[in-house]
């Protein structure tokens, strides 16, 4: 062990030999790990750090003592801080970054790491990590969370010179946020972050096996604009992807132009401003009718930034069946993964978009928008109202009102995701935020808590779940601490809502541990227990009254306990194994 | 819906499974092939034989993976390595002509009485003999995986004993023949 020791200290920077070379090169500096790592992030214009301290990161939280270039929000679970940060991430487009420390606290984060991977968001996560002479001695502390996270990572490091440390941290953030972006993360094992080494300050980054393609193939963007420009039945199928690249004023531009319709997936809300007439708002599971029918009907689909998911395409053989198909992304494994694709086009959306616009002729859709203006008439989203009490959808609407559309929203997972993403107004970019690929329930409330650090200038709606929200409750902590203005508006219905309609559709109502009610606290007096305001509506007035009440504090986290009708379930839904255009739009009674 | 000639064209296509040899050019380290390994073990693909080792350059590495499935699936296989990080070069040989060889040592019992036999099988396969004891012997069979597989079924019937394989290694042949 005392040589492993030793031979750490000779790769470091302590000896002669390697003052002299620094000598050599005056404009690099000798710093040790932590301080590296603070510069670094700093250069890299990181400003806010999620986190949570401990053994292996000590050296680390010195550092960050009295910092004021780096504003550390200390989360109070791990999991609570990846959530964190990718709400920060996906609110801001920048990177989210994390620090934990080895073990436990690496391990907590994983549930956070994989729901930005599925979700393709950008974030950093430094771990702790035991002394590199203990790695493998199955050390206090010491887990392999490079081994654990490495199927859920974009990419991952292990520093095991600290003179690599500033260019793998530079690398690791290039990685994340370019191409189809992903979490990274770094494991710093203790003496990389107490021993010297180099600081370049050279913020090249160039790695030979990493060279993601941003333009399209200028023979494939000509043919997708022929496909376009003579078809009578075109959509355009928008997701995560043209947020992801900041692609929506040229998907709007373009839409707008071609007057083709577009639908999006619920990682694309706000891509296309629904107050748009060529909005067919969100399709796949929960989707409009009109969506899923014009996704079953049309002769050219154009898929951009979207990737044909389970949850969108409904049983493959039945989607979409009569369309040529063309589809943008960035990722070529995203491409004929699940439906087979005529066009596909790998580059960056914000570079092919415009490229397609140029060439595509308008096509003459008058007759398919004939078709789409019924099916919208004859088929809108259903918003049942009563007088006594608050059913679910009236709260998404009476939210869409109180914010008047400019609200972030912020999801957790479930029946309420599903309504807010069809009944609020999304009409800007980086509104709605939900955990889409992974589905994890816990994600909404300190997802918003990011958000919310990210956007201190729009009001953060967190809509959750009785269930969801009292998985990560104690963020509560945080918000309060920091003076974080989130609104969580909690669709109490005393059941795990979205497990309770499967059970009741297709498991002849046997509800089985689905019922939370006798176990759930009095939200308010918990809010106020942490120092938050609770706030509690139970009819329709008294929720006009909460949001009024709510939209007027700015200076602490706010709980809404909205207490809904049991048992109403989200329509329209296409049954697991069915085609879109079989979907059930409601109760066979109503 | 099902009359649809491009579905039923895809359908077809998905039933014939063929095998390939794809060979990655990795950065070397061990977290490129664990990530590979995770990646076909994650995502349900199948590995036939895998072969990891220092490439010509220092520092890189070239792992030679054999596989089969239908072409949708071995498109996304190649996709997938594409997007580890540390790899640099994916090829699937089995679109152009290429050498492949494979080792296998094999272990078995040889009764004095049966050991011509087993020399004559050896010359046939053009192997070698390369370990004796009084009732075993070793034989190193160099040669695709259809070759020894063969040689494997022939020394069958003596008993094996131990057999060590290396997997596929392959590279893509330079010169066809016609110029």
């Amino acid at each position: 062990m005392n040589n492993q020791a030793t031979q750490v200290k000779k790769d470091s920077l302590d000896d002669k030999h390697t003052e002299a070379l620094v000598d050599a090169k005056p404009q690099e500096q000798i710093l040790n790990g932590s301080e590296i790592l603070v510069k670094t992030l700093t250069d890299l214009g990181v400003d806010t750090i999620f986190g949570y301290p401990g053994g292996a990161v000590l050296p680390i939280y010195d550092k960050l003592y009295n910092n004021p270039d780096l504003n550390h929000i200390l989360v109070r679970h791990e999991q609570g801080g990846t959530h964190a940060a990718d709400g920060y991430a996906r609110a801001t487009g920048k990177p989210g970054v994390v620090l934990v420390t080895s073990g436990p606290g690496g391990t907590n984060t994983v549930t956070g790491i994989a729901t930005a991977a599925i979700d393709s968001i950008p974030l950093v996560v430094f771990t702790g990590q035991v002394a590199t002479n203990l790695i493998g001695n199955d050390a206090f502390q010491e887990a392999d969370i490079v081994g654990i996270t490495r199927p859920i990572t974009k990419h991952s490091y292990l520093v095991k010179d600290v003179n690599d440390l500033e260019y793998t941290i530079r690398e690791a953030f290039h990685i994340a946020t370019t191409g189809k972006p992903g979490p990274v993360l770094i494991d710093l094992p203790k003496d990389m972050v107490m021993s010297k080494g180099h600081y370049t300050g050279n913020k090249t980054v160039n790695k030979r096996s990493y060279r993601p393609v941003t333009h399209g193939h200028h023979s494939q963007i000509m043919k997708a604009a022929d496909l376009l420009s003579n078809a009578k039945k075109p959509l355009i199928y928008a997701g995560g992807g043209v947020l992801l690249g900041k692609a929506w004023e040229e998907l709007t531009s373009f839409a707008e132009r071609v007057n083709v319709p577009v639908t999006t997936t619920l990682m694309g809300l706000g891509c296309f401003p629904e107050s748009k007439s060529q909005s067919l708002g969100m399709l796949g599971m929960h989707g409009t009718y009109y969506a899923n029918m014009a996704m079953t009907e049309c002769d050219v689909l154009l898929a951009v930034g979207a990737r044909f998911d389970d949850r969108v395409t409904g049983r493959v053989d039945g989607f979409s069946p009569n369309s040529r198909k063309i589809h943008i992304d960035i990722d070529p494994s995203c491409i004929a993964k699940n439906i087979p694709v005529e066009v596909p086009i790998v580059g960056d959306v914000k570079n092919v978009l415009p490229q397609l616009d140029n060439y595509t002729e308008k096509p003459d859709t008058k007759e398919w928008w004939d078709t789409l203006n019924k099916w919208k008439s004859d088929h809108p989203l259903q918003s049942p109202r009563a007088k006594d009490h608050i059913k679910p959808q009236h709260m998404i609407e009476a939210i869409s009102e109180v914010t008047k559309g400019e609200a972030v929203v912020v999801t957790d997972v479930g029946q309420h995701q599903m309504w807010a993403a069809q009944l609020y107004k999304y009409n800007h970019p980086r509104s709605f935020i939900s955990s889409g690929g992974l589905g994890t329930m816990g994600y909404g409330f300190p997802a918003a808590m990011g958000a919310a650090i990210g956007n201190p200038d729009r009001p953060v709606f967190c809509i959750s779940g009785d269930g969801g929200f009292q998985m990560t409750i104690f963020e509560l902590a945080t918000c309060v601490q920091n003076n974080i203005p989130v609104k969580i508006a909690i669709m109490n219905n005393g059941y795990l809502g979205m497990v309770r309609q499967w059970q009741e559709l297709f498991f002849d109502k046997r509800y089985s541990s689905v019922d939370l009610r006798d176990g759930n606290p009095d939200f308010v007096k918990l809010a106020e227990g942490y120092g938050a305001v609770g706030l509690r509506a139970t009819t329709p007035e008294e929720m006009d009254e909460v949001l009024q009440k709510a939209m007027e504090i700015n200076d602490r986290p706010v709980v809404m306990d909205i207490v809904v009708d049991r048992e109403e379930n989200c329509y329209p839904m296409v049954p697991a194994g069915a085609a879109l255009n079989e979907m059930v739009e409601g109760n066979s009674e109503q | 819906m099902s009359s649809n000639p491009q579905i039923e064209m895809n359908h077809t296509d998905m039933g014939t499974k063929s095998k390939h040899t794809i060979s990655v050019l990795v950065d070397h380290n061990l977290n490129a092939l664990s990530r590979i390994l995770g990646m076909f073990n994650g995502r349900g693909f199948d590995i036939d034989t895998i072969s990891f080792g220092e490439g010509q350059q220092p520092g890189l590495a070239r792992i030679t993976i054999t596989t089969h499935g239908d072409s949708q699936i071995v498109e996304q296989i190649i996709k997938q390595l594409h997007n580890v990080i540390d790899v640099i070069k994916v090829r699937d040989l089995s679109f152009e002509p290429f050498v492949e060889r494979e080792l296998a040592l094999i272990k078995v019992s040889a009764h004095p009485s049966r050991r011509s036999e087993i020399m004559q099988i050896v010359n046939v396969f053009r192997a070698k003999i390369i370990d004796m004891s009084p009732d075993k012997l070793t034989i190193e069979v160099t040669g695709n995986n259809d070759k020894i597989t063969a040689a494997l079924g022939m020394l069958r019937q003596f008993g094996l004993v131990e057999v060590a394989r290396t997997g596929t290694v392959a590279l893509r042949r330079e010169f066809t023949g016609d110029t």
